[in-house]
């Protein structure tokens, strides 16, 4: 039994015990209410910055590279294409332990301590974001083992991609340029670059490969994959494919390139092929070559040094970015301007007697005791100097240089598509003035007369020029890449035509009296003419024929008997120091000279004379003798070129027919 | 004699059966459900690892629990401060021969579970204070030397507890404890004076904490601070949560915590998984459901007759809303992380048999609801 006061205890007890107990309940409600307030914030309020925190947290994006568009021939033979190769990147973010990351791949990929180097220093240039490139061509081999150990390599990442391979290796490299990868100037300096920009992505380093490199870059792709924490893809939400480059077409016929390159192994030179009338380049080589498929996976030193200490300069594409004196080649269009210009006739007759004399220098021409009396075609057929330093004395350097420019010296051939090609010198006193602050000498009129002194061309300059020679003085526009749009029945059409219209009319000599405007004229529209007289044009076409076919021209050696290859060409042996007096008392063979010392030598050319379409030009670095050197080479050359027509043609009219 | 105190009493069998609360029993139900979906969340949609012990270990305890409710309440009296000597004894025993794991010693083996002796000594502070506070008269309340004999009670566990190293079951401990005294009329001012007491004390506690410690408290007041380290679980786990949205992502589509970007989901954040899967909605469902448990803890008390009853139930209602809210504090961001299981719904087998035990003596308190208790 419990006592009085128990009892009253035990009531006031209660009472304390009870209203602990409300109050306890009443801080119950207040902090479940606090916590449902906070919920209500978390899962309401700000469901979005969470929603998007979490998707941040799960869903990254791989920017997928993108398809490198492929580069073809005329014939559609791959010259450039993608070859699927096994890649290892490294996400730095994710790393956690750097140096043993490197260590597990040591063995895993069996690299040596050269690899690892070059590891780190490229590591050493990164940004902590950015991602490592550990290897961009992985043996299948390495790559099946990374992937058995991929689990424990937290922030490597294997990759399919692609990799440039050059079919032809050396042969095409000079037409088409070759990849390497992305640096930081090359990044800065084109947006689409930039755009695209994946680890490891190889852009043109030269030729066409980086001058159209926005066309053949393409568009990267994307892949959203969603990852656990440890940056582990889980499931691939979802892809952007990523688009292909454009493929792109050059007019080049590899047959006709290989044999050119060929043809110059060993030495240092050119050969380029133009087609007349569409200015379709058939080849350009250059020697010597390297192979390109070197650079796609970053040259190693022992053959970059092998490449840059060669002494002939591989790495320059002597084509469009050598200059030479264009030597005797010049003397046809010396002889077209000083027609055209009403300065001679073709029976002006001038005595060679070796050499002549002017303002006490002495000016020699190559044929010892000289060439006795000499008319235009002859000159040109012989290659008299003597004859051409009359004819230039009399045309004067500045009426040469307008003509010379008309027919493509002086200016770039392929326009931007070659960052390397040069522009050469077309000298006047004009140039001089601006460009040496000095003035002209009458000297210095004559030797260019026979294409020495200040003038300076390209082989590619030099073909454009017999080119045109040979449409019969019409402008055309040289391409490398293939135009579908382009209709050699139509450009054809419109020169005959053209030509037709002295036969067709009645009083021819008005017609030429009209065109007397076009002599100061520099800039002429495309497949219109650009001679006064087309007759000019004819004789001078008519002497080089002679100069290849007739006893006593200097390429008659290396004619063609058969009509189907019969070509028209000019030899040229450029000077490339001054030769002195004692020099030229000894008369030295070419071999005994040395070989920097010894001449270039030049040939150009068109074929097939009786319906040309073609036209070709030859260089060989200190060869000597054009006529002894170069000339040799464009027959066996034309005569690939005519063979190889037949197939060019159905090619053509199959493309035309579509287009 | 041991059976007749033991569960010989007045009523029948059928009688006893009818007075269990049975609402409190569905409600344990349901939320043994929702903790079973849970567990099956987190092992990937199957029946694995955790949904198999998890059920093992409910079903196993809720049948002692079952069996537990009918033992009179006057054993649980009686046996009061024993269970009390037993647990800390256990406490003792892991200082010295504990099995240690995650880098704090806090389990005894016992062949094939290991017990944690903390959890349990939850519920025995709660017990024995109950019956140190049952006889107790309101004037002899205030007394000091009637104080100083719970606090001591209190202190020796949570030393031990604080030594594993396992702050935050200590604290429970203690605040379980503090409950029951707050509840048996302990005058405000002791309170107010401990209060400002620890207050002031707050630098030199903080002193003492662990380098890890203290790096907890300061991460939650700026978990940016350290996002990828100490901040890592307040952060990934407030923005599962907020993601949930109203409806919540869904079951089995918590992607936050099935892309592992949070640890200790099944025991620590066992609710942010529950909240991004079943968002805004499912949270206020499951506090419903606590609210009720907790209330109808609160209404057993009343219902009880001796005091020792009452405070038990009232203690009991405080400390599982202190689990509960110290959980969700946590993983919300509101409190630091200490590590505290939600009850029913976290992983793990102590917190299970503590919580079970627990509710098997407000079970009885319910059947016996008539006893008096002298």
């Amino acid at each position: 039994m419990l006592s009085q006061k128990e009892i009253r205890s035990s009531f006031s007890k209660n009472e304390i015990i009870n209203r602990r107990v409300f109050l306890l309940a009443a801080a119950k409600i207040v902090l479940f209410g606090g916590m449902t307030y906070r919920l209500f914030n978390l899962q309401i309020s700000d469901r979005e910055k969470y929603l998007l925190l979490s998707d941040k947290n799960r869903l990254r994006e791989w920017k997928t590279p993108p398809q490198r568009g492929i580069i073809t021939d005329y014939f559609n033979n791959v010259i450039a294409e993608n070859d699927r190769v096994f890649q290892l990147h490294v996400n730095l973010e994710e790393v956690k332990d750097f140096n043993n990351l490197i260590v597990r791949l040591k063995t895993i990929l069996n690299l040596n301590n050269n690899n690892l180097r070059y590891i780190y220093k490229k590591v050493s240039k990164l940004k902590p974001w950015d991602t490592l490139v550990v290897s961009d061509n992985l043996t299948w081999e390495q790559f099946s083992r990374l992937n058995l150990y991929l689990h424990e390599l937290q922030g490597a990442e294997p990759v399919l991609s692609s990799a440039r391979n050059y079919p032809y290796d050396k042969d095409l490299v000079h037409v088409v340029g070759y990849v390497g990868e992305a640096s930081a100037k090359d990044i800065m300096s084109n947006e689409k670059i930039q755009s695209n920009y994946v680890p490891g992505l190889k852009v043109g380093k030269s030729g066409l490969e980086k001058s159209l490199e926005g066309d053949l870059i393409g568009r990267y792709g994307i892949k959203r994959y969603e990852v656990n924490a440890y940056g582990k893809r889980i499931s691939q939400i979802n892809q952007v494919e990523s688009i292909k480059g454009k493929k792109v077409t050059t007019t080049i016929d590899v047959e006709c390139q290989q044999l050119a390159q060929n043809l110059l192994k060993g030495q240092s030179g050119s050969i380029c092929a133009m087609d007349i009338y569409t200015g379709e380049i058939i080849a350009m080589a250059s020697s010597p070559t390297y192979d390109p498929n070197k650079f796609t996976h970053g040259i190693n030193i022992k053959d970059w040094n092998e490449i840059k200490n060669n002494p002939l300069k591989p790495l320059i594409n002597k084509s469009l970015a050598g200059l030479y004196s264009p030597g005797s080649i010049i003397k046809p269009l010396v002889a077209l301007a000083a027609l055209e210009f009403d300065i001679i006739k073709p029976n002006m007759t001038v005595k060679c007697e070796e050499v002549i004399e002017l303002y006490g220098q002495k000016y020699h021409c190559w044929k010892k005791k000289g060439h006795g009396f000499m008319r235009l075609r002859n000159a040109i057929k012989q290659s008299c100097d003597i004859y051409f330093y009359e004819v230039a004395r009399l045309l004067g350097v500045d009426r040469l240089s307008i003509l010379a420019k008309r027919y493509g010296l002086g200016s770039k051939v392929l326009g931007d598509l070659y960052i390397d090609e040069k522009i050469g010198i077309v000298p006047s006193t004009k140039w001089k003035l601006e460009n040496l602050g000095l003035p002209w000498y009458l000297g210095e009129t004559i030797i260019t007369g026979i294409g020495q002194g200040y003038i300076q061309s390209t082989p590619l300059q030099l073909c454009l020029m017999t080119a045109q020679l040979a449409n019969g003085g019409y402008k055309i526009k040289p391409q490398i890449i293939l135009d579908d749009e382009l209709n050699y029945e139509d450009i054809r059409s419109m020169i005959k035509l053209d030509l037709e219209k002295y036969n067709l009319s009645s009083n021819p000599k008005k017609l030429i009296e009209l065109n007397k405007d076009i002599l100061q004229e520099q800039n002429i529209e495309l497949y219109k003419p650009m001679y006064r007289n087309p007759e000019n044009v004819k004789f001078v076409l008519e002497a080089m024929f002679a100069s290849t076919n007739e006893l006593y021209g200097t390429s008659f050696n290396s004619r063609h008997e058969d009509e189907k290859y019969q070509f028209a060409g000019k030899t040229g042996t450029s000077q490339v120091r001054r030769i002195t007096e004692a020099e030229r008392e000894a008369d030295l063979k070419i071999s005994e000279i040395e070989y920097k010392n010894r001449d270039h030598a030049l040939y150009v050319a068109f074929a097939p004379y009786k319906d040309p379409r073609y036209a070709i030009s030859v260089l060989i670095e200190h060869g000597g003798s054009g006529s002894k050197v170069a000339a040799p080479i464009a027959n066996k050359f034309i005569k690939k070129i005519i063979d190889r027509h037949k197939f060019r043609e159905f090619k053509r009219i199959k493309v035309n027919d579509l287009a | 004699m041991l059976r007749q105190r033991l569960y010989t009493s007045q009523y029948s069998f059928f009688d006893k059966l009818k007075s269990i609360d049975y609402f409190l029993v569905f409600l344990i139900l349901i939320l043994a459900a929702i903790s079973f979906m849970v567990m099956y969340s987190i092992d990937g949609g199957k029946i694995a690892y955790y949904t198999k012990n998890h059920f093992i270990r409910f079903s196993v305890f809720f049948v002692l629990f079952l069996f537990l409710s009918f033992v009179r309440i006057r054993f649980w009296f009686i046996s009061s401060y024993i269970f009390y000597l037993i647990i800390l004894a256990m406490l003792v025993m892991v200082f010295y021969f504990g099995v240690t794991a995650s880098g704090s010693q806090r389990w005894i083996n016992l062949y094939f579970i290991n017990i944690q002796p903390s959890e349990l000594m939850k519920i025995a502070i709660i017990i024995c204070f109950a019956r140190y506070y049952h006889r107790m008269q309101s004037a002899d309340l205030q007394n000091f030397k009637n104080i100083f004999l719970p606090l001591v009670l209190l202190t020796i566990p949570c030393i031990f507890v604080v030594a594993q190293p396992d702050l935050g079951t200590a604290i429970l401990i203690a605040i379980s404890g503090i409950f029951v005294m707050w509840i048996a009329g302990l005058n405000i001012k002791y309170f107010v004076y401990t209060g400002i007491m620890l207050l002031v004390s707050t630098p030199f506690i903080i002193s003492l904490l662990k380098p890890y410690q203290k790096l907890r408290i300061l991460t939650f007041f700026n978990p940016e601070r350290d996002p990828l380290g100490a901040g890592y679980q307040i952060i990934q786990s407030k923005i599962a949560i907020g993601s949930g949205g109203f409806f919540g992502k869904g079951f089995l589509k918590g992607t936050q915590s099935y892309l592992e970007f949070l640890p200790e989901k099944h025991t620590d954040f066992i609710f942010t998984l529950y909240a991004e899967e079943f968002g805004f909605i499912g949270c206020l469902f499951l506090l419903l459901i606590y609210i009720l448990l907790i209330y109808r803890i609160v209404r057993i008390g009343f219902l009880s007759r001796s005091f020792f009853a009452k405070l038990y139930c009232f203690g009991f209602s405080a400390a599982i809303f202190a689990y509960i809210f110290v959980n969700m504090s946590m993983v919300l961001g509101i409190v630091p992380i200490v590590g505290s299981p939600l009850p029913i719904l976290s992983y793990g087998g102590s917190s299970m048999l503590t919580i079970m035990i627990g509710f098997a003596i407000v079970m009885s308190c319910k059947i016996y609801n008539t006893d008096q208790i002298s």
